[in-house]
């Protein structure tokens, strides 16, 4: 495929706010998982929760947008010079040329939940401050940041639960292959809600305790908020040092809604995707990003298919253990821990996991390590058996 | 300006009044009246029984949309990588569960948990049809069309191989629906190839447009293209209905609209 560039990226999440933050959490393997009362939530949950977003005040002339999922978006374009970076793709491109292309699963649901427990006693009505289309749409959050930057090129949300922010990489990739664009915002955001908390437990799948992924003594997630983004452009002009996305795999495991195949065939079918259009083996991969999301089935459909296409050497980890797992911002996360692992040669040791299932013999990193990397493999995977893995290479000098 | 060219191998329709593509052309040409009357979904007939039971309209509407297009253009379903896109996914799923969560139990379902997910449609589809190819579930509010149209046809491009559309639209009820009317469920099916073959129907070219948007003459479907996402595609299926070459420009998002140029 034609490589895409990333020019900037930037993350937010429950390890704090930007690139420095996340470097450091990484480097000293803090998570950022917290057991404590949330919202009207009537039980104790660890979750992986963004701070300061209750005092996020958004543009006077996006006022009409505003909830937990915007405040969370602005806030994180807000981040490591990313407004000034677009800006200038807007400048040197023209703002019909740049698309958005975003991710999110629940989008700004909680909005809707509020006002559901608001409803008019007499009527049922709505309370007549909610915004369906500017907060609980799902395209709501694609919606805010094209109005952020005034741009007129395409757009979309990809929803598709947890793949969906690294599903975007495709879209944009394509739009740009195709010509329709000259550079992409993409990216995801997706923030707590009841509908997951809730959701997630009545499916029992999630964890008492901060998550392990890959451990033997996993046993569910922990829900976690957060954004990432990443402006792509033409990878003509990439300089030595710059980032590539270089592969992309997509893949359905057309299997159950909630469990992924057992034996991973659908994640394996979307590596093996992504390393062929990067047109690599197996052995280039230095560090495998795992989806790790910590429930049994899971890391063990994961953990099959990893093995049976790299074995048992390439070091591997699950950030979900320092920021919770992030839905459909967690593909666009992961995405931006890749880019941070290949630009500082940083293999992220997990959080949370303390023995790693002896049925799931991966090279699963216990502790960071420092060692210069090529190529990251990042995997997405997603309920409905939506399966996306990226590959992320460093320009040579 | 830059073009994208695919062919359009299959189509299919269901929304009010237009039962199937036979039946809305002659509405769409005008040789008949064209009457807004109730859609009926079929059962997901291609699930098992035990899915069968759990899925609602959406599902209903998508899948019958999906497999009429596929079947139209002769295509193996299981082959077809796909893009489902859609305002609300399934609304009614969506309402009863912000319903349970504004109770005092929460006692939410786990089945009705799993179909909140917004690409739950596309899951029942590969379960039903075997397709392990890529699948995409875009919003993009009223451009469901559009945005479904332009993934589709750089998907078919960038993949070589022909790809699924499924573009559908159903309601919330009450109290959601005062903010989002949408007065009936309608879906459009198409499968576009990267190239032209004896059983192409048409070739779309597509580029980025500022011009305005294309209407309907007939004030009852224009009434429809304004108010179902989905149906801002008439004029489209409008033009392909005549059989004739033509242009039309489709409704997209603020300052960026889809012209389409449809040649034999």
């Amino acid at each position: 495929m034609q490589a895409i560039r990333l020019s900037a990226y930037t993350l937010t999440s429950a390890l704090g706010s930007g690139l420095d933050a996340h470097l450091a959490a990484l480097r000293q393997q803090r998570g950022g998982i917290v057991k404590k009362r949330w919202e009207t939530v009537d039980f104790d949950v660890c979750i992986g929760e963004v701070a300061g977003l209750d005092d996020v005040q958004l543009r006077p002339a996006l006022q009409h947008y505003d909830c937990r999922n915007n405040r969370l978006a602005q806030l994180a374009l807000e981040q490591d010079g990313f407004v000034a970076s677009v800006q200038a793709a807007v400048a040197r491109h023209g703002a019909g040329r740049v698309g958005v292309f975003l991710g999110s699963s629940t989008s700004g649901i909680l909005s809707s939940e509020q006002a559901y427990r608001q409803r008019d006693a007499q009527t049922g009505a709505l309370p007549p401050g909610h915004r369906y289309r500017e907060t609980h749409n799902a395209y709501s959050v694609a919606d805010f940041v094209r109005q952020f930057f005034a741009l007129s090129g395409p757009a979309c949300v990809v929803s598709t639960a947890c793949s969906s922010s690294a599903k975007v990489f495709g879209t944009a990739q394509r739009m740009l292959a195709a010509g329709l664009i000259d550079a992409a915002i993409v990216g995801g955001v997706d923030t707590l809600c009841l509908t997951t908390i809730y959701g997630f437990s009545s499916l029992q799948l999630v964890s008492p305790k901060p998550c392990r992924p890959f451990d033997g003594e996993r046993d569910g997630i922990s829900v976690g908020e957060g954004a990432a983004y990443a402006l792509l452009e033409r990878a003509d002009l990439a300089q030595p040092g710059d980032i590539l996305c270089t592969g992309i795999g997509e893949s359905s495991d057309a299997y159950h809604m909630s469990s992924p195949h057992p034996q991973g065939l659908g994640a394996r079918a979307a590596m093996e995707q992504a390393l062929r259009m990067a047109g690599l083996q197996a052995a280039d991969i230095g560090y495998i990003n795992l989806h790790g999301t910590a429930t049994p089935s899971n890391d063990a459909a994961e953990g099959a298919a990893v093995l049976s296409l790299f074995g048992e050497q390439t070091p591997c980890s699950s950030t979900k253990g320092h920021t919770g797992h992030t839905l459909g911002a967690a593909g666009g996360i992961e995405a931006v821990f890749s880019v941070l692992a290949l630009r500082e040669g940083l293999l992220p040791g997990g959080v949370g996991t303390q023995q790693v299932d002896a049925q799931l013999p991966c090279n699963y990193l216990l502790q960071t390590l420092e060692q210069p990397l090529q190529h990251v493999l990042s995997n997405s995977f997603g309920f409905g058996g939506s399966n996306c893995s990226l590959v992320f290479s460093r320009v040579d000098a | 300006m830059s073009t994208v060219t695919v062919y359009l191998q299959g189509l299919s329709v269901l929304g009010p009044g237009m039962p199937d593509w036979s039946a809305a052309q002659p509405c769409l040409l005008g040789q008949q009246a064209h009457v807004a009357a109730a859609v009926v979904l079929p059962p997901a007939q291609a699930l098992p029984a035990t899915e069968r039971r759990r899925v609602g309209a959406a599902v209903k509407l998508s899948m019958a949309v999906g497999l009429a297009a596929v079947a139209d253009a002769a295509a193996d379903a299981a082959q077809l990588p796909n893009i489902f896109s859609s305002t609300g996914g399934d609304c009614e799923n969506c309402h009863s569960l912000l319903d349970v969560l504004a109770s005092d139990e929460r006692l939410i379902s786990p089945t009705r948990f799993h179909n909140s997910v917004h690409n739950a449609p596309a899951g029942y589809w590969g379960i039903a049809t075997g397709c392990t190819a890529a699948s995409t579930s875009l919003c993009a509010y009223d451009a469901t069309f559009a945005a479904g149209l332009l993934e589709c046809a750089t998907q078919a491009l960038s993949g070589a191989q022909s790809c699924l559309l499924v573009s559908f639209d159903t309601a919330y009820p009450e109290p959601l629906y005062a903010q989002r009317p949408i007065p009936y469920p309608m879906g459009v099916g198409m499968v576009l190839s990267p190239q032209a073959s004896a059983a192409s129907k048409a070739r779309l070219q597509l580029a980025l447009t500022q011009e305005p948007a294309t209407t309907m003459q007939d004030v009852g479907l224009e009434q429809l293209r304004l108010s179902i996402p989905s149906a801002r595609s008439l004029p489209l299926l409008q033009l392909l209905a005549s059989g004739q070459p033509g242009r039309v420009v489709i409704d997209y998002l603020d300052d960026c609209r889809l012209a389409i140029e449809v040649a034999a």
